[in-house]
């Protein structure tokens, strides 16, 4: 099952590395990592996608827990919780697909961010799934080709 | 007053009540050796090598219950540590290691004897640091003190840069305490754990008490032995927890797992309520975890919250303190009636008859489990007895009988071969009025015998006792019965001559060929009380550990010594080391 775990940690020297060695030193897996500092510039906010069934997931929470910088851990995904990724997406444009390519990114309600001659930049800020969803589309169909995709991972907030 | 960085960091040390630092100068650390020179409350003992001052520090810790104190070198001096912090990490031991680090603005320029010390050790350290602020020093120490020794144990890493140990303030402070909004272990069970253990306790029809290091690091000894007695349930012990309920205390079946006793493995196994008291399941403990105690309710007190249901699930987790743990469940299970259980005992009798550490004697052998009967006679069971790792260790596990905690200091979960002698070193300075022995084997007292030459610098007399094999016993035992005996490499060929090898430092070696000379020579080497001397005892080349449990097999599974023939293990079994 696909977790989101939330992590309160202190802004400090190496906090980022202690959190991802230990996932690589325990063999968890981490599907994407985002992190920030929080409006407390002394504290960041790390919000981990992994994947795994309740054993491990309880592991990883309780291990991530004991991690001497971290202030909380929670499941976002045990509760009802807000999930949002950022996309940038730059694909090619000719003439000939341009109408399809606007279609796309009305359908899925995203901007343009940036247009060159030939290329579109399109902005997406959704769930993971939607994101998937938007890159596939330009995948199966011929309508265009994806020349860079950037994604920044999955961030959330506990919902109410 | 105006003090140094360097300055700073001995009196914050002296501050945390340290007596003794283990340790090896080099060129990043200079300035704090000026500063340790300049005063006498901290002994500062000068290794051979910086391995031996981690594992020596360990020694120390294990024997007094203090954190051990490391102070090493950057580059080489650091990563030779990481063995002997690994080993303490594993087994949850206080320690506090000082590096030195290249000066700050060369950090990262691959400068003269750099490493990232902080990125190296992150995976065996509880927690470490880099000092970047002189005025950061005395927070940090009081912190990684405090990270050390609180909670679960382990040893916390201070890396230091050269420039901060030689940059000035005036009047640093001093903190008396420490707040850390992101570290407060658990310390206290809540009440709902302790009356679900109590309702499984009093209905347990085949209980056994499963205890482990915990009880030793917590020092919950007493409450330990309290619970018991009230319940008067068997008591079967991990190689860690040995002495913290005494050996010959007739509730007592001894060690559990893969070199247990017989009755203790068989009473795991049926047993239909485990109550895990600071032991953490380890796969040496639990052997194949899908025929694990396979009727019991389990209970499973741990200061640890990641130790429960990491490897087994179990039916009711007490967090917090073993020995405030105990202290609870001591009231709350006092005047409480509990099950019959004497058809239990009957049966745990049974299995006692089976007298599963039996073996034979042969003419003209010394069988290195009678070296182990010979010592514990010696010293009439009250000696501080370290080990190396390998056959010897499990063997001193199986026939020493220890009665005390912190009597018995073994590496068991990294299992580091070269931890016997400079940990016998540090826990001589930790007790000097105990005995020490250390017990170990050819092949592992070759990894740290350069650490002779500091103990007699700093006269700290210990028995070396030597099951001599001239195997590396252990993976010959595992090849014997996995490998079709292909000795690959398990033979050690071009041994020293280990009593002049003791002599050429300033010790006392004595050889022994012959079981006539075994008592004599252990009399005469505890009767030089003030020497250190090397027992090199010729013992059975071929003799192997039993009880066993194969690897892949259940508790109820062991092989027994010179009843059972080895079956072949499938790849699966050998999988598992
Ligand atoms: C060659 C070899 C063979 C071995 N064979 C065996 C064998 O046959 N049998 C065996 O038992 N071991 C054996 N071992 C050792 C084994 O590898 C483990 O080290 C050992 O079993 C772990 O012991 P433990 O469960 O008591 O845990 P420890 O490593 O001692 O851990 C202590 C546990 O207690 C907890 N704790 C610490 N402080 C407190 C506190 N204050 N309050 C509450 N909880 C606390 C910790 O969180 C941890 O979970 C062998 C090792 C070697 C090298
Ligand atoms: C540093 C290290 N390297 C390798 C091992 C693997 N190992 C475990 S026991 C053993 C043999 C130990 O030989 P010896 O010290 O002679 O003890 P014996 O088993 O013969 O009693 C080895 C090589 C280890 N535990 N530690
Ligand atoms: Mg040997």
């Amino acid at each position: 099952m696909r977790h989101i775990i939330s992590v309160l940690l202190e802004n400090e020297f190496g906090a980022l590395s202690r959190v991802a060695g230990l996932f690589s030193a325990r063999g968890f897996n981490i599907e994407s990592l985002t992190v920030a500092p929080t409006n407390d510039p002394t504290l960041s906010r790390m919000t981990i996608v992994s994947m795994g069934d309740d054993a491990i997931i309880e592991q990883i929470i309780k291990q991530t827990n004991k991690l001497v910088d971290v202030v909380k851990v929670s499941d976002l995904t045990a509760e009802k919780h807000i999930e949002r990724e950022l996309l940038l997406l730059k694909v090619s444009v000719e003439p000939s697909n341009q109408a399809d390519i606007d279609r796309i990114i009305d359908e899925h309600g995203c901007k343009i961010v940036d247009v060159s001659e030939n290329t579109y930049t399109i902005e997406l800020a959704g769930q993971g799934a939607h994101v998937d969803s938007l890159i596939e589309e330009f995948e199966k169909s011929d309508v265009s080709n994806i020349l860079e995709v950037a994604r920044t991972g999955v961030t959330g907030v506990s919902q109410g | 007053m105006e003090l140094n960085g360097a300055e700073i960091i001995v009196q914050s040390l002296q501050k945390e009540g340290v007596d003794h630092i283990f340790g090896y100068p080099g060129g990043a650390v200079l300035h704090i050796y000026d500063a340790l020179e300049a005063q006498d409350e901290i002994l500062h003992v000068l290794v051979r090598h910086e391995q031996g001052a981690a594992h020596a520090a360990d020694g120390y810790a294990r024997a007094s219950g203090k954190p051990g104190v490391v102070l090493v070198t950057s580059g080489p001096g650091i990563t030779n540590a990481v063995t002997g912090i690994a080993t303490a990490f594993m087994d949850s031991i206080p320690m506090v290691v000082i590096s030195g680090q290249v000066p700050s603005p060369l950090i990262g320029n691959d400068a003269f004897q750099e490493v990232d010390a902080v990125g190296i050790t992150r995976s065996c350290v509880k927690h470490n640091f880099l000092i970047k602020d002189i005025n950061d020093i005395t927070s940090v120490i009081k912190k990684a003190f405090h990270i050390a020794t609180t909670g679960r144990p382990g040893p916390v890493l201070i890396d230091i840069p050269k420039d901060v140990t030689i940059a000035r303030i005036k009047e640093p402070k001093f903190p008396e305490k420490v707040h850390m909004r992101s570290y407060n272990p658990q310390v206290i069970a809540g009440a709902n754990s302790i009356e679900k253990a109590v309702s499984l306790i009093t209905t347990a029809k085949q209980p056994i008490i499963y205890s482990g290091g915990g009880t030793v690091i917590g020092n919950a000894h007493n409450e330990l032995r309290e619970f018991v007695n009230i319940l008067g349930f068997p008591i079967t012990q991990t190689l860690m927890g040995l002495g913290a309920f005494p050996a010959t205390n007739e509730l007592s079946l001894g060690m559990l797992g893969m070199h247990g006793t017989y009755e203790a493995n068989m009473a795991m196994h049926d047993s239909d309520c485990v109550i895990a008291v600071g032991a953490r399941f380890d796969d040496r403990v639990t052997a194949a975890l899908d025929k694990f105690c396979p009727n019991a309710k389990i209970i499973h007190m741990d200061i640890d919250p990641s130790s429960i249901s990491k490897n087994v699930p179990v039916d009711v987790a007490i967090v917090g303190d073993v020995k405030q743990t105990l202290q609870e469940l001591n009231k709350a299970l006092k005047g409480k009636t509990t099950f019959d259980i004497s058809p239990w005992w009957k049966q745990i009798n049974d299995w006692r008859k089976v007298d599963s550490l039996a073996y034979k004697k042969k003419a003209g052998v010394i069988k290195p489990q009678t070296v182990i009967e010979a010592l514990y006679e010696v010293t009439n069971g009250k000696a501080i007895v370290t080990s190396d790792v390998g056959q010897h260790q499990m063997w001193a596990a199986q026939y020493y009988q220890f009665d005390e905690p912190r009597l018995w200091i073994n590496s068991g979960g990294l299992g580091t071969m070269g931890f016997g002698l400079p940990a016998a070193m540090g826990a001589k300075l930790a007790r000097p009025d105990l005995d020490v022995a250390c017990v170990t084997g050819e092949g592992s007292i070759q990894m740290m015998l350069q650490e002779l030459s500091t103990m007699l610098q700093y006269h700290t007399p210990v028995k070396i006792v030597n099951l001599n094999n001239r195997y590396l016993g252990m993976v010959r035992q595992w090849q014997e019965f996995f490998y079709e005996k292909r000795y690959a490499m398990s033979y050690m060929d071009a041994l020293p001559d280990f009593v002049k090898l003791a002599q050429s430092y300033g010790h006392e070696g004595i050889l022994i060929e012959k079981e006539s000379d075994l008592m004599p020579g252990l009399k005469e080497a505890f009767a030089m009380k003030d020497k250190t001397v090397f027992l090199d005892i010729l013992t059975d080349q071929t003799e192997n550990v039993f009880p066993m449990i194969p690897s892949g097999a259940g508790h109820n599974e062991m092989l027994l010594g010179g009843r059972d023939e080895m079956k072949s293990t499938n790849d699966e079994g050998l999988n598992l080391v």
